[in-house]
């Protein structure tokens, strides 16, 4: 098992080096100085040499990147001209919020998704199934900030339960932490559930067909029992695997739902510092979100090992 | 003896069902295919279904409900009558022209997108399948891509460019690239094992004849099948990107663009972000239904799986 | 006796854990959602408005200038010109003191007033006549001049950016082109510099030790006494539509200034009223690049200016109309130097002398780069307008939208219009920046030398200002200001395009808003 994981960790390795230069490409080929893009068009012409000296851009270009890895490696993301403070730091204070707002999303999701996409499998073909699979398809269809205006008129503004926009810290209290999260995780959850729904509904029609539900049927096992224990536990990998990918879809959706219920987080401050152009925050951003990514994937492929006794590494 | 019976004739039924099904699913192509091809004529035909030029506007004509009569002023200073079947704007520009104009863009952007990333896509999944010292570099670079969230690429990328239409597309194709070049490599992986592909290997004929006469053509159902999820994706990234203000400049009419000018008065004048976000929706859902109606009559394969 | 004393120690330690119930509910925080996002923190290193009202919550200023436009003695007591007019002395009043406990000084004064002096362009001028700064006492100081001035006071109470904030003398020493970072003040209240977020939130705590003027609260002068203990600003709460849905469920107090399309929706929302705290309010105007074609010409400035009207550019970007009037002058209509001069070109819509100018003018079609802000809800359907009608007059426009701080640094570059440059943008003034020939940027007509983008060239401009600011007599200056006002009309500087309020809305309960041209959460009451 632990060479799995040593080989499995490795191989993240090149993927980080590669999205690290694409990211470092992304300003070198822009038509421009990347100096003066970086500070900011507000800047002074010493603050541009600075950076200029900084970033070693008189050198070649291997060594540009050299230098740009290396700051990166000590957590030097760069300075925020419009924010003013360091990028890291910045990523920081912005973490809690959206880490938030992901996990209870995902939490959502899985409770909700995962429960109808066996019920729909188990019952294929049927009205529930249909209407699944028809809410799955509008689920990917309808915008998600079309969705959040819905919602917030509806919730909040008709019916008043909820606060319209903010968040909370967990600091603060659990109550009004939460109270802040539902509508935002609800919004983001709708793309989520269609996906992990039609996922979880596929698997599990697939391992209903296997051989080794018919024997559990035949030996007169509970229907419960055969779709829980046998069936949607043989589906549980493609539906984490699932989760995995969906990470990718949750960032996009988190810059858009912050947006729109002013919660100070990382996709907020996405949206804000492309408005202001703020490219060192602009690629602190890629990168974190690209390594949010990539070790959520890992952990994905070893939750293999616990999730399938079939695995053995 | 008698459960044996009874999940015998359930796979009957199945086997039946999915027949049916498959046949419901080819009435999604049609359903899907009616509605796209509605829009691509409303598209087309803009100027000659009652709009008005979808830049002018009348501040005498400001936030009127649909249905209302105002006025239009022409580049030449005159004055014209017009009914606002859809409301108008803060503006007093004619939402009805906009939503109608603005068919246009969103669908150019998904079907230019889509089209961008399947060529790039194609071409790439070929050389990774078949030329094996390509392959691992290439192959890491897309995983490299893949890693970074679509949005973000895209947003970053028009940051860059100044954000037009040709820049707008090509930032929302990019993202795409790797999944269908992914998909492209594992097709011709399989398919030049086959005997056919074998044979032509061992006549000696060239490596880029064999992937076009052969692969090819053999990789394209699921191909299509995927350029209509990216079609619909780009259709929506391009809305969120207008939405959030960094995408097409607001006096270019999109949906995005007229729901964020709209969202300001949300709660008075819904009709702003209502008729935009309807055609926006039902656009996309009639991409993906065809897509889904697509991909169960062309690759029951991949059917299967989702 | 000890049981008391355990007790204290007791209370003590729980509010030290915070578990003290009563405190922080007795707490009275004011949640703001202000008018833009505050970024920078140093006032004098910007002009933007945001950071000047930073400044006024956390430094005090010398003089101020009151509800009608009248300067009035804030940290200075008393104060004396001599009979040549050349020696000003200045003395504080008793009291002040910088939030780390230090008293305030004139060596404070005399450092922060140079800072101030090197980046404001009034400051700039205030420091061509002045000669020597002088500290005779800790509690004054003496400005000796080279000649008589007219605008000592003018400028020393200057309600808006740069404003002469009075920061310790080691805050003050930091050279005046890089931002300051530490940010203590003598004002009535205390910034937290820890709390404070970029984007997400700002906090000032009431300075518990300031002491208030005798007088009334008006404008920047008067008592600024302090009724809440916290002042919170949502920097993260941008979306018009959540500001309106979060007011109208109390999460938030006050919107400094709500989109104009909201107001109808906020008009009919319970618990909710809208105060106008700036009566002068805001002008509108559209600005030329003076140094590329097309608007290189005069006559071809002036073509524009005939199809500009204002009420067209009124009506679209404010739309409610009892928040709006046009207004003929280049200086806030109300106030003393405004004036009709010169202004009959843009009086009435005339589209077809605009048609007519533009033909005679042998423009050859060149299109005008007009710049279009997305994210300013205020002034971003200006250009709009302005694309419209100039279209109707026969320009070729080309509609560049981008961000404000995208427009803000393409601005400021001379290069033509094709390779970075622009030829026109639009924007808006608060009423103190532009009342006067002296502060008006847009009128500093020096060419390429001039402090505000655009670089008109015209001599007589700057001829008939250096006037202004030697004459004392007010008549005298008024009849100056409308010479001025008809030769920058016959140039063409720029377009003014009409005067509108931009009203907060706050919930019932909250009161006492002081006037002004900023916000400034002074005086402020809440239930």
């Amino acid at each position: 098992m632990y060479p799995f994981i040593a080989r499995r960790l490795l191989a993240t390795i090149p993927v980080l080096v590669i999205v690290a230069v694409l990211v470092f490409l992304l300003l070198r080929l822009t038509p421009g100085d990347p100096a003066a893009i970086l500070a900011g068009d507000a800047a002074s012409r010493d603050q541009i040499t600075q950076i200029r000296v900084s970033l070693g851009l008189d050198k070649p270009i291997v060594v540009q990147f050299g230098i740009w890895v290396s700051h990166l490696l000590h957590g030097d993301l760069g300075e925020s001209f419009y924010f003013k403070i360091k990028v890291a730091d910045l990523i920081a204070q912005r973490l809690e919020p959206t880490l938030a707002l992901a996990t209870l999303t995902i939490l959502v999701a899985v409770l909700v998704a995962v429960p109808l996409g066996t019920l729909a499998a188990w019952r294929f073909g049927g009205w529930l199934d249909r209407a699944l699979m028809g809410f799955s398809v509008l689920g990917f269809s309808i915008p998600v900030f079309v969705l959040a205006y819905l919602l917030i008129w509806l919730v909040s503004l008709k019916l008043g339960w909820l606060p319209v926009q903010g968040y909370r810290r967990l600091a603060d209290g659990f109550w009004p932490f939460l109270r802040h999260l539902i509508l935002p995780s609800l919004t983001l959850s709708v793309i989520y559930i269609a996906l992990i729904a039609r996922v979880t509904r596929a698997s599990v029609v697939e391992a209903l067909g296997e051989d080794y539900i018919r024997t559990a049927r035949a030996k007169g096992l509970h229907e419960s029992r055969v779709l829980v224990a046998h069936a949607l536990a043989n589906a549980a990998v493609p539906i984490v695997t699932v989760i995995g990918i969906g990470v990718a879809l949750l960032i996009g959706g988190v810059v858009v739902t912050e947006s729109v219920y002013a919660i100070p987080g990382l996709g907020r401050l996405t949206v804000d510092a492309v408005l202001a152009r703020d490219f060192p925050t602009i690629q602190g951003v890629i990168l974190f979100f690209s390594l949010v990514y990539v070790v959520v994937n890992v952990l994905v492929d070893l939750s293999y090992v616990f999730l399938d006794p079939r695995i053995r590494y | 003896m008698d459960a044996e019976a009874l999940s015998v004739e359930a796979a009957d039924v199945r086997h039946h069902e999915s027949a049916w099904r498959r046949l419901r699913r080819s009435w999604s192509v049609r359903l899907g295919g009616a509605v796209l091809a509605l829009l691509v004529a409303t598209a087309l035909a803009a100027p000659w279904l009652g709009t008005v030029d979808p830049t002018l506007f009348d501040a005498d004509s400001r936030d009127l409900v649909p249905g209302s009569m105002g006025q239009i002023t022409t580049l030449e200073g005159d004055t014209i009558p017009h009914r606002f079947i859809m409301g108008s704007d803060s503006f007093g520009r004619d939402i009805y022209s906009r939503v109608i104009y603005g068919t246009r863009v969103s669908l150019s952007v998904g079907l230019l997108a889509a089209l961008l990333a399947l060529a790039f896509g194609v071409l790439a999944g070929l050389a990774a399948g078949y030329l094996r010292w390509l392959d691992g570099v290439l192959m890491r670079f897309m995983d490299g891509l893949m890693a970074i969230p679509a949005i973000l690429i895209a947003i970053a990328l028009v940051a860059l460019w100044r954000a037009s239409l040709p820049t707008v597309i090509v930032a929302i194709a990019i993202p795409e690239i790797p999944r269908v070049t992914r998909l492209v490599r594992s097709l011709v992986l399989s398919i030049r094992e086959e005997p056919y592909v074998e044979a032509a290997v061992s006549l000696g004929t060239p490596s880029w004849k064999i992937m076009f006469k052969h692969i090819l053509p053999n990789t394209m159902a699921p191909i299509i099948v995927q350029g209509t999820y990216i079609c619909a994706s780009a259709i929506l990234l391009e809305a969120i990107l207008s939405f959030l203000g960094v995408g097409l400049p607001p006096d270019i009419p999109t949906w995005g663009n007229i729901m964020a000018e709209g969202r300001v008065q949300f709660v008075e004048f819904p009709h702003n972000v209502f008729f935009p976000g309807l055609f926006l929706a039902v656009t996309v859902l009639a991409v993906n239904i065809l897509g889904d109606g697509l991909r169960d009559t062309l690759d029951p394969k991949m059917a299967r799986r989702l | 006796m000890i049981s008391f004393r355990k007790a204290a120690v007791l209370a003590a330690t729980l509010a030290a854990l915070g578990v003290a119930a009563g405190a922080p509910a007795a707490e009275k925080v004011l949640r703001v959602v202000p008018h833009s996002n505050l970024a920078v923190l140093d006032p004098i290193w910007t002009t933007a408005y945001i950071t000047r009202n930073h400044g006024y919550m956390i430094y005090d200023t010398l003089f101020g200038t009151d509800a009608s436009s009248h300067i009035k003695p804030q940290m200075v007591d008393t104060w004396q010109m001599s009979k040549d007019g050349k020696t000003w002395t200045f003395k504080l009043r008793k009291g002040l003191a910088f939030h780390d406990g230090a008293p305030v000084t004139s060596e404070d004064v005399v450092a922060s007033l140079k800072r101030w002096g090197a980046r404001d362009t009034m400051g700039q001028q205030l420091m061509t006549f002045v000669e020597a700064m002088e500290t005779p006492a800790p509690d004054t100081f003496v400005m000796k001049l080279k000649e008589p001035c007219g605008f000592v006071l003018e400028a020393l109470g200057k309600p808006s950016s740069n404003v002469p904030f009075i920061m310790p003398k080691r805050v003050a020493e930091t050279d005046p082109f890089k931002q300051i970072d530490d940010y203590t003040g003598s004002g009535p209240y205390i910034f937290e510099k820890d709390e404070f977020k970029p984007g997400d939130k700002a906090v000032y705590v009431k300075n518990t030790k300031y002491v208030p003027r005798k007088e009334p609260a008006s404008g920047t002068a008067g008592g600024k006494h302090v009724y809440v203990d916290r002042v919170e600003l949502n920097l993260a709460l941008r979306d018009p539509q959540a500001q309106v849905n979060a007011l109208a469920k109390g999460e938030v107090d006050i919107i400094e200034r709500p989109a104009f399309e909201s107001y109808a929706q906020l008009r009919q929302t319970k618990g909710v009223e809208i105060v106008n705290r700036d009566p002068l309010g805001f002008q509108y105007m559209c600005r030329f690049n003076a140094l590329w074609p097309p608007f290189d010409k005069p006559a071809i400035r002036r073509a524009a200016l005939a199809a500009f009207n204002q009420e067209a550019f009124l009506k679209a970007q404010v739309g409610v109309k009892e928040y709006y009037h046009s207004c003929p002058s280049m200086f806030t209509c109300n106030t003393p130097y405004a004036s009709a001069a010169g202004s009959d070109i843009m009086a009435k819509s005339n589209m077809k002398k605009a048609r007519e100018l533009l033909k005679a003018s042998g423009y050859d079609g060149t299109p005008v780069v007009l710049m279009k802000p997305t994210d300013l809800a205020a002034i971003q359907k200006l250009p709009d307008v302005a694309a419209q009608l100039m279209r109707q007059a026969g320009f070729k426009v080309d509609l560049q939208a981008m961000d404000w701080n995208t427009l803000v640094g393409r601005r400021a570059k001379k290069d033509p219009p094709a390779q970075g440059g622009w030829n026109m943008f639009c924007t808006a003034w608060v009423a103190p920046d532009i009342w006067s020939p002296l502060n008006n940027a847009a009128l500093d007509a020096k060419g390429e030398k001039a402090s505000w983008f655009g670089w008109p060239n015209d001599p007589k401009i700057e001829e008939l200002k250096a006037q202004f600011a030697r004459e004392l007599d007010l008549n005298k200056r008024k009849k100056l200001a409308a010479e001025i006002q008809a030769e920058a009309f016959a140039y063409g500087t720029h377009a003014p395009l009409g005067e509108y309020i931009n009203p907060v809305a706050v919930r019932k309960g909250v009161s006492g808003l002081v006037q002004g041209p900023g916000d400034f959460y002074w005086n402020v009451k809440k239930d």
